[in-house]
């Protein structure tokens, strides 16, 4: 590969890398925001957040990019720049993903710290902002990771919308290379690297985090699916 | 916001074209997930380095990287290669092989979910290695995970889409042709992505009961 080339795709690598930091920015606030509204004692406020997640949940990634860039600008009478565009769309349907991730950390954390909150007569943002967010928030962190990195591939999918970012530039190359395997095996490599160091920087926060209430980073390879609680089959010594 | 129901009638049978090879795509693809995965998470289970080093970073590669990606590789590399597929069975083994990396995480968890009991247990009245594996764990680990892996398929679902970008005419893909050869964008996407939105839901309640019935 001449240098030209290499120059495209660090081009690409550097959309890719914003499309990520702003569509990850715009998550995490409907994760948190949606999140939070899950909860809210108003059942027409839980109704609705709740309503905002199926619907982003189901639909698919890609769907929703192609309604944001095809649908929204006839509809409404603005066209979106395409970075900007990719960014809501992703990051409105990977929102609706930790919105779920907010509410299940806000639901583990101890009742008794909600009850002691009440009962020092703390008002209900108070105590979402001092007791429970500040316990939740480290729980969230191995789920949040993972949800990243799925951002991360879900960013190769504007590419289809033929903006500019690392999976398109690798498709201009191959283009210009007519060498398909060489280019796409750099491509996963490079995904594969940015995955990686998004991984390494989330568990360095995690365990910062956790350091902040007191807790160990508990120790783990991988993060395991949680399964059901079964009815155990059989005794057997553990 | 013009909306033209006629043009959603037009694109309807287009639209159960696409719905028919969305399903195909996942019927099949989910069957090589299921089956893929399982070999990934018996192999890990091998007591050598030699085969599970090899296997994790593969599996971790491919879990950590695009999809669709992964499908552009495998659509052009493998003809240079002298492997020549269509673009659906392409497609179909692509989308498989990325999911077997993740529902070899499930079974590996439903595998050591089982009571170290049953281990001993199969120890202790001599089966071999094979019955051990057929007779009593995997029945038991494939039970708990089946609420998990029918997740996977519902993600599956939402990732099928991205076949269009091999050609494959499956729901998007048929939305996409229909819109660019009448100009009509609003009504085929919003269709498609109601479609979406029923058949995860439908599928989650599908598993709910499904989960009822195998964990409980």
């Amino acid at each position: 590969m001449t240098s030209g080339l290499w120059e495209l795709v660090l081009q690409g690598v550097w959309v890719t890398i914003q499309l990520l930091v702003l569509s990850g920015l715009l998550a995490t606030a409907v994760s948190f925001v949606v999140g939070v509204a899950r909860t809210h004692r108003l059942w027409i406020v839980r109704f609705l957040a709740g309503l905002y997640t199926e619907v982003f949940r189901g639909t698919s990634a890609l769907v929703m990019i192609f309604w944001v860039f095809f649908v929204l600008p006839p509809a409404f009478g603005w066209q979106l720049v395409p970075l900007w565009a990719g960014t809501l769309a992703l990051g409105l349907t990977y929102g609706a993903y930790g919105a779920e991730i907010v509410r299940g950390a806000l639901q583990a954390v101890n009742p008794a710290q909600r009850e002691a909150g009440i009962a020092l007569s703390f008002t209900p943002w108070q105590r979402m902002r001092l007791v429970l967010l500040p316990q939740a928030v480290p729980e969230m962190i191995p789920p949040f990771s993972n949800l990243l990195v799925e951002l991360l591939k879900g960013t190769a999918l504007v590419s289809i919308m033929g903006m500019g970012d690392l999976a398109f530039s690798g498709n201009l190359v191959r283009l210009a290379l007519q060498e398909s395997a060489e280019i796409y095996t750099y491509l996963l490599l490079i995904y594969f690297v940015i995955a990686f160091l998004l991984t390494r920087v989330m568990r360095g926060l995690e365990s910062k985090l956790k350091a902040g209430v007191g807790k160990a980073p508990a120790r783990r390879r991988d993060v395991k699916p949680k399964l059901p609680e079964a009815t155990a089959v059989g005794g057997g010594v553990r | 916001m013009n909306w033209n129901w006629s043009a959603v009638s037009d694109f309807m049978p287009h639209f159960w074209d696409g719905l028919l090879v969305t399903l195909q795509i996942l019927v099949v693809g989910s069957l090589i997930s299921f089956v893929l995965g399982l070999v990934w998470a018996l192999l890990m289970r091998v007591p050598s380095r030699w085969v599970t080093w090899p296997v994790g970073a593969v599996t971790e590669f491919v879990r950590n990287t695009p999809l669709l990606v992964q499908l552009f590789f495998l659509f052009y590399v493998l003809p240079e290669w002298g492997v020549t597929a269509s673009a659906m069975t392409t497609g179909v083994v692509g989308i498989g092989l990325h999911y077997s990396t993740y529902t070899m995480q499930v079974y590996r968890a439903g595998i050591e979910a089982v009571p170290v009991g049953q281990w001993e247990a199969a120890t202790a009245l001599n089966l071999p290695l094979r019955r051990t594996w057929t007779a009593v764990i995997l029945p038991q680990a494939v039970r708990r995970v089946v609420p998990a892996l029918g997740n996977y398929v519902i993600s599956m679902l939402k990732d099928t889409p991205l076949l269009m970008a091999i050609t494959v005419l499956e729901m998007l893909g048929e939305a996409r042709l229909f819109s660019q050869a009448n100009f009509q964008f609003t009504e085929p996407l919003t269709v498609i992505g109601v479609a979406f939105v029923v058949l995860s839901y439908l599928a989650s309640l599908l598993l709910r009961a499904l989960e009822r019935r195998l964990v409980h």
